[in-house]
Order: structure tokens, then C-alpha cells, then sequence
């Protein structure tokens, strides 16, 4: 491998002088992503704006042996982009622009580094939007998006970022361009855009990104209903949906979260109640009138000890805003907290989150939880404080035990944030070795040198056989033991 | 039902060891569909049943040879369905040979593709091994996704034995419609509708006429219905099912049969013979004798590609020829996953 500096000079080649960061100063904003209790410097940030630097930036890596990685807006909850100390971090910050909108065929051609939220904007005066809305939207850009599959609270109806997108253009490792996928509705071969979304980084850097734009509904109204318990909030979204309804969002949050998020924002929460759910419907002011009365009758049904319906566009939002502020108003109650992000059968729901109480206090850690109940991600937040020793590490082992847990309930230990760095032993829990092999293999198909993102999603065969022993801690992320500058 | 994955493992083995293909086999509705291969049949229809259904969960999961009318049976009875409508093609088609062939119906434009649908399958890779990927949950990034791989891949990536699909409910109402227009007008028409929310669910041009469907709440269908005019359809249903099955006229007078995938907006195509569109002009079905370099010609500078769906004599490819990075990614996946080039050897390409 080259010495640092022969790489900066062969860098500058490629890119402006201000396009290679290498002092530390300069490198700081990029050590972590939104994970932030994993950082590590890289060896140098590279920030191209064309897809042939891209090209040219890869092809000096592999020719070199530099591990690469790429990096969007760096709101990623799991370490995918968190650098490597002998690699370079390739941001795709300045690829922000929309290059085009079709109103007419609803598509928009997007470079990788626009932000989530500005692709609905642009199509808001054609009537369209972008549907997948995670709730980072207003910072967290559409490659990112796509490298992690991003959900949101709306896609039980919307899907995710793979049922809304229609073409990627990536460069692999090895400096070849692949289109996945079209502006039809399919493509020859294998699936490999399907297979691309969520890659999480590791099999190609994505260059521009075609999505799906929708109608946007003429309404939107959401029916607020508090309960006594978890267990009848958990059976009244059983029974909305077994009464033929899919609601444009259906969210429950538990006690502390509801605390957390009146205490903040003052959204009209109940403050009496174990659970409430929040319940959209969404489309034509009929349809909506009578989705929002079927809905009513069943929540009363189902023992709602109160219910409030949204009563126009500003009220809907602020109903809406404490759940979308749930993670900043938790952080409130803590120094710093611990999201998690595990998928159950939703039937599972009170038994999960009963044994989250017990780990919770088996631990001596508050969990506070906030649930897309329609699709059964659950986001239990463990409140720990970073400065007391050892509280760090109990929340991570308190993680792992819920994430095992979901496993164990049919579940995954991933809904929507992915595995990056945080979850890369769990994957043990949830895959058995010959299932991982594959999956090494597909990163070979596509990146045979192994250089791209090495370290992440995929567990090391010496990672599992260390399971329930091994702790990941900050600086002994993988890789540690090779060579550096 | 332990036994049967145990015996189908074993026959990869040997096959394997004696470097013999299978072909892997349901009904057979589909064998007309990709490219002809040899090797023993491996009939996946012993290991057949619905394993788990949950209506309140949305998700179903049966055993790949459990037929297709058995599956859509037991969730009409629960008032679901799967909403990417797959054509059968064949009375005994089987979950199996449908996510593998990865083929949608007419609600494809609206509602999503099988891959869309599918959450999780568990299948044996080349060395006979019992795997598992995705789960029975709507949302799952644990990994990468090998389940929507495996949609489409004619088999060729390994032998699926169960698959987990998201399902969704009836609509509570459906109303088809007709409208007389030329074909760029019902181009036209067809993806101005779809940027409103009009509640289509499935369209298709044919012979000067354009039939659209809504489904959805009984106010959203009534309410798209006044905005739209037209003329009422009857007996749709039977029309909806004859376009899915190729039943239709149009279908059935096809002696060679083109599946041109396109931008919803591209233009008429000027090739010659008949057409049948789809899904918001994004599938047209034309059946021409149009060599096949002039139909892939004609369809790339659309920004599409052209699948010789039909034809009476085999062809080399079927399938539009592969860009030459995404060609390699193709044959080192299947050399990964059938490390002894026994699946379906060819059925999709000659290079793999």
C-alpha cells in the first residue's frame, strides 16, 4: 500500500486541491455518521462532483489497495459509513443536484447527494411526491436512502425505498459502471437493483438515482387513540387492519416516549395513557371521511380510553410532531440513548415489550419505546449516560439482548436502519454460517478486491465463533490489526 | 414434509457429483417462458401447503409447490389477496414457479411486482444447503437482499422451498371502464391519470379502446368514477382475467409474442403488427414477426428492453442481452450460489 502523502499527490491528480482533505481538523466532521458512539478518523476525504473522478478515485484504490468509503449526508443510525483509519471516505456531498423531473411519466433522475425531503419538495407544484420519508428526510440524502433501503412511517401503504425506485447508476470497486434497473418497469436478468438496495455501501458507489414519484393525496387525517394498556393498542391495530384497512401510517408510542415527546413539544398527548396510537388515512376527502369513521368505531371497540381526530392541516402536523420529535425528546430525558431498530410479528408485541422491561431493569437502563405498529418495527430507545463508566456498555448488551430477542419472535434484528458496524454480531443470532458465506459471495460478485466498506454488515466466520463474548468497542472496530501509514 | 427437503437436497448432491443439470419443475405452466434446458426433472410439487397465514400480520408464507388457486383461495376467504395479480398460465401453477419466473398481472403499475411482495423464501443453494433469507416481517435490511434475487431468476440460483409474501386486502369496490381513444391519446390519457389520485388499478389499450379499472373505498372509486366518464364494463372481471391469463383475443391469434418493457411516456412504437399496452403504457405486448435485432433496436432507443415472450421456435435469446459488467456480476452470482452449473442451466441466458 502507498505511503499517505504518495496518495494525496495521486488524489490531486483526480480532484481540486480543496476536493482531498487530510489535516485532522478537516477530517473531524467526518469520523462518525449518526452513530456517533463509533468514530474514527480516515486516512483522507475525498469529495469528486463528477462520475468520472468517481471512476478515477476507485480505480486509484483498487489499484492501490485503499479501502473506500462512500458517504451521504452521514445520518445513517448503524456505522455504515463510518470510516476506515487506512482508507478514504468518499463523500458524495456535492453531487446535490436534481438533473430532472417528469411530471408527465412521475420520475425523477436525482444525483445521489440530494436530500430526501428536496426531491418531494421540487415535485410539490406538479402535485407528486417522493413517498419513503424516514425522519431524517429534511438531511438524509436519496443514495443514502438507497444504500440503507430507508423506511419511514408511511410505508405500510408507500413501501420502502426499493418498492419506490426505478434505477440506480453505481461504479463498483473496479471502476465499471452498472445500470440497475430502468426507466421501464423492469430490467433483464436478475434483480440486481432489488438486490443492490440496502447493500449498505458495500457493493457499488451510487452515482444518481432514478425514484418513482406519487400523487400526492388531496387529504390527510389522523386519529389519535389512548389506551390503559399496551396489549389493547396492540390488538386494535390487528383488528384495523383485519377490517380490510391500510392506514397511510399507524404508530404507537408507550408511556415514556409520550411523556418525553408532551414534555417537548406539547403535541396534546395524554399523559394518563400506557400507549397511544396515531392513525392516518389519507386520499379523497370521501375516502378519507369514511376510512376516519371505520377506524373511530374500531379503536372505541378495541377500548380507547380516549380518541381525538385531527380537525385541519396544522393540528394533524403537531399530532404528528411529537411522534416524528420522539428521539430528540427521549434525549432530553438522558445524556445520550441508544436507538434500536428490531422487526417483530406483531402478534409478539406485548410479550416483546414486557421482556424489554425486565431487561430493562435487569440492566438498571430506562427503555422507552416508539413502534410503526402497521409493519411491526419496533424502536426501543435505552437511556444511558455515556459519562458513567460502564453504562455504555451495558446499553449495548442491552441492545443485543432485544435485537436477539426479536430474532427469536420470528422478527429481524433490522426494520430499517441497517446492520453497518452496531449490528454486526447480532447478524450471528439471525443468520447461520453457510447463510452468511452467501452472503460474502455476493459482495465478492460485485467488489472481488473486498475494498469497498470492508468490515461492515457481514460477520467475520472468527467475529461469530467469538459471539456472546466479543465487544465491539470504539477503536477496535475490524480491521485495527492492519497495516497503516 | 423434512423428508422431501432431505430428498431433494440429496438428488442436488448427486447431481452435483455427477456433474448432471436439473430442471426444476411445478406444473410446467411456464416451461414455454425463457430459454429450453436440459436435465432430469426435479418436481417440486410434493412439497406443497400453506404454512402460516396471518390476516392481521398481512403475510403468508407456503411451501413453493403449493398451486397458486389453493394460496388465493385461502386468503379470498379472509377477503385478501395478492396484489401483484400473477398470471397462472396453466390451471396447476405453483408459488414456486410464479416467484421464480417473477411474472405480475395487470395491478403491477399500481400495486408493485412479486419481487415487491416477497419477504423472505428459504430454498437450497447448489451444494443442497437449507438456507434462509428475508424473514415473515415487512420490513427486514439484515443483509442483502436474496430473496428479491431470487424472484425472477428462473430457478437458476438455487431451488426455492418456501416463500413469505406481504398480502393485502380486497378492495371494497371495483368498477371498470372504457373509453374510445387512438393509441397516443390513451398513452396520453393513461399517465396523466396516474399523476392524480384517480384510483387506477389497471389499464390496457387495445383495438382503439382503453379499458381502465379503479378499485379502492367505495367513495374513492364513486368519485374517480364521475371525474373519468366513460362507459361502464361488465362481466370485467372475466375481461381482467383473460388479459392476465393471455386469454384474451389478441393473446390467442399471437403466434410470435414480444414483452416490450418501456418508460410509461415513450412513444408509439412504429413496428409492425399487433399491440396490446399495459400497465400505463409501461407493457406492450405486440405480436409481430419483427426480427429480433429490429424489436431490441427499436425498444432500447426508448429506453426499454424486449422479451420474446411466445414463440414457436426456440430462440437463443429470449431475454434482451446483457450489458458486459452486469453480464460478469450474473455469471459469478450463479457461480457462487451453483458452484456445479446444475440449476436450470441456461434458462435464462447461454452464458449461465
Amino acid at each position: 500500500m502507498m505511503k499517505k502523502q504518495d496518495l494525496i499527490k495521486q488524489l490531486r491528480k483526480i480532484l481540486a486541491a480543496d476536493a482531498v482533505l487530510h489535516e485532522q481538523e478537516d477530517l473531524k466532521p467526518f469520523e462518525c455518521d449518526g452513530l456517533s458512539a463509533y468514530r474514527e478518523l480516515p486516512l483522507v476525504v475525498v469529495l469528486p462532483e463528477t462520475e468520472q473522478q468517481v471512476r478515477d478515485i476507485l480505480l486509484l484504490c483498487r489499484r492501490e489497495h485503499v479501502p473506500v468509503v462512500a458517504r451521504g449526508a452521514g445520518t445513517g443510525l448503524s456505522g455504515g459509513a463510518l470510516p476506515l483509519a487506512d482508507g478514504v471516505l468518499l463523500s458524495l456531498s456535492k453531487f446535490k443536484r436534481i438533473l430532472s423531473l417528469d411530471p408527465v411519466a412521475r420520475i425523477a433522475r436525482v444525483q445521489p447527494g440530494v436530500r430526501n425531503l428536496a426531491i418531494s419538495e421540487a415535485a410539490a407544484p406538479h402535485g407528486l411526491y417522493y413517498a419513503p420519508d424516514p425522519s431524517s428526510q429534511i438531511a438524509c440524502s436519496i443514495g443514502g436512502n438507497v444504500a440503507e433501503n430507508a423506511g419511514g412511517v408511511h410505508c405500510l401503504k408507500y413501501g420502502l425505498t426499493v418498492h419506490n425506485l426505478l434505477k440506480v447508476r453505481a461504479y463498483t470497486m473496479d471502476g465499471e459502471l452498472l445500470e440497475l434497473g430502468s426507466e421501464a418497469l423492469d430490467a433483464a436478468g436478475y434483480d440486481l437493483l432489488a438486490l443492490f438496495t440496502g447493500s449498505e455501501g458495500m457493493l457499488g458507489v451510487i452515482t444518481e438515482v432514478t425514484v418513482k414519484l406519487l400523487p400526492k393525496p388531496e387529504l390527510a387525517q389522523v386519529v389519535m387513540a389512548a389506551f390503559a394498556t399496551v396489549a389493547e393498542a396492540g390488538n386494535a391495530v390487528g383488528e384495523i387492519i383485519a377490517a380490510g384497512i391500510i392506514p397511510a401510517g399507524l404508530e404507537m408510542m408507550d408511556r415514556l416516549s409520550i411523556k418525553a415527546a408532551e414534555d417537548f413539544v406539547h403535541a396534546g398527548y395524554p399523559l394518563d395513557a400506557e400507549a397511544i396510537l396515531l392513525c392516518e388515512s389519507d386520499g379523497t376527502p370521501e375516502e378519507v371521511a369514511e376510512e376516519v369513521a371505520k377506524m373511530q368505531a374500531i379503536l372505541s371497540r378495541c377500548g380507547a380510553i380516549s380518541l381525538r381526530t385531527s380537525t385541519g392541516e396544522p393540528d394533524r402536523l403537531r399530532m404528528w410532531a411529537g411522534r416524528k420529535a420522539a428521539f430528540p425528546a427521549v434525549g432530553r430525558l438522558s445524556p445520550d440513548y441508544y436507538c434500536m431498530d428490531g422487526t417483530i410479528p406483531r402478534r409478539e408485541l406485548t410479550r416483546v415489550l414486557h421482556s424489554i422491561e425486565e431487561f430493562s431493569k435487569e440492566y438498571g437502563l430506562r427503555v422507552a419505546n416508539v413502534f410503526h405498529a402497521g409493519d411491526g418495527n419496533l424502536h426501543p430507545l435505552i437511556l444511558y449516560d455515556a459519562n458513567q463508566p460502564g453504562e455504555f456498555h451495558r446499553a449495548e448488551e442491552l441492545g443485543g439482548k432485544i435485537l436477539e430477542l426479536c430474532v427469536a419472535v420470528g422478527g429481524t434484528i433490522t426494520g430499517e436502519h441497517g446492520v453497518g458496524i452496531e449490528k454486526i454480531n447480532q447478524m450471528c443470532a439471525q443468520f447461520k454460517e453457510t447463510e452468511l458465506q452467501r452472503f460474502r459471495e455476493v459482495k465478492e460478485a460485485f467488489d472481488p478486491s473486498g475494498l469497498l466498506n470492508p468490515g461492515k454488515v457481514i460477520p467475520t466466520l472468527h467475529r461469530c465463533a467469538e459471539h456472546g463474548r466479543m465487544h465491539v468497542h470504539h477503536g477496535q472496530v475490524p480491521f485495527s490489526e492492519l497495516p497503516r501509514f | 414434509m423434512q423428508h422431501i427437503i432431505e430428498q431433494f437436497s440429496q438428488a442436488i448432491r448427486e447431481a452435483g457429483d455427477a456433474g448432471s443439470p436439473l430442471r426444476i419443475q411445478g406444473s410446467g405452466s411456464k416451461a414455454f417462458y425463457g430459454r429450453s434446458t436440459q436435465g432430469s426433472v426435479l418436481d417440486v410439487r410434493p412439497y406443497s401447503g400453506i404454512i402460516s397465514y396471518e390476516p392481521t400480520e398481512l403475510v403468508l408464507t407456503a411451501r413453493a409447490g403449493t398451486p397458486l388457486v389453493e394460496i388465493e383461495a385461502a386468503l379470498a376467504e379472509k377477503r385478501q389477496m395478492l396484489p401483484f395479480e400473477p398470471p397462472h398460465f396453466g390451471s396447476g401453477a405453483t408459488l414456486g414457479g410464479c416467484i421464480a419466473a417473477g411474472l405480475s398481472g395487470p395491478r403491477r403499475a399500481y400495486a408493485g411486482s412479486a419481487r415487491d411482495f416477497v419477504l423472505g423464501v428459504r430454498m437450497l443453494d447448489g451444494s443442497g444447503e437449507d438456507l434462509r433469507f428475508g424473514g415473515q416481517v415487512m420490513k427486514n435490511v439484515a443483509g442483502y437482499d436474496i430473496s428479491r434475487l431470487m424472484t425472477g431468476s428462473l430457478g437458476t440460483l438455487g431451488l426455492l422451498l418456501e416463500v413469505s409474501m406481504k398480502v393485502l386486502p380486497v378492495p371494497a369496490q371495483e368498477l371498470t371502464l372504457r373509453f374510445k381513444l387512438s393509441e397516443s391519446e390513451a398513452l396520453d390519457k393513461m399517465n396523466q391519470w396516474a399523476a392524480r389520485p384517480l384510483s387506477l388499478s389497471a389499464t390496457c389499450y387495445h383495438a382503439d379502446a382503453l379499458t381502465v379499472r379503479l378499485s379502492g373505498a367505495v367513495a374513492a372509486v364513486n368519485s374517480a368514477r364521475q371525474k373519468l366518464g366513460g362507459d361502464e364494463v361488465k362481466d370485467a372481471d372475466i375481461f381482467w382475467r383473460n388479459v392476465r391469463e393471455q386469454q384474451h383475443e389478441f393473446f390467442k391469434a399471437a403466434k410470435t409474442l414480444w414483452r416490450l418493457s418501456l418508460p410509461s411516456t415513450a412513444a408509439c412504437i412504429t413496428l409492425p403488427g399487433q399491440q396490446l399496452i399495459e400497465w400505463g403504457g409501461a407493457q406492450r405486448w405486440l405480436a409481430s414477426d419483427a426480427s429480433a435485432d429490429t424489436a431490441r433496436q427499436a425498444v432500447t432507443k426508448l429506453g426499454g428492453h424486449a422479451t420474446l415472450f411466445r414463440s414457436a421456435t426456440p430462440v437463443d435469446h429470449p431475454f434482451q442481452p446483457l450489458a458486459v459488467p452486469l453480464l460478469e456480476i450474473h455469471k459469478r452470482l450463479k457461480q457462487r450460489f451453483d458452484p456445479h452449473q446444475i440449476f436450470n442451466p441456461g434458462r435464462m441466458y447461454p452464458e449461465f
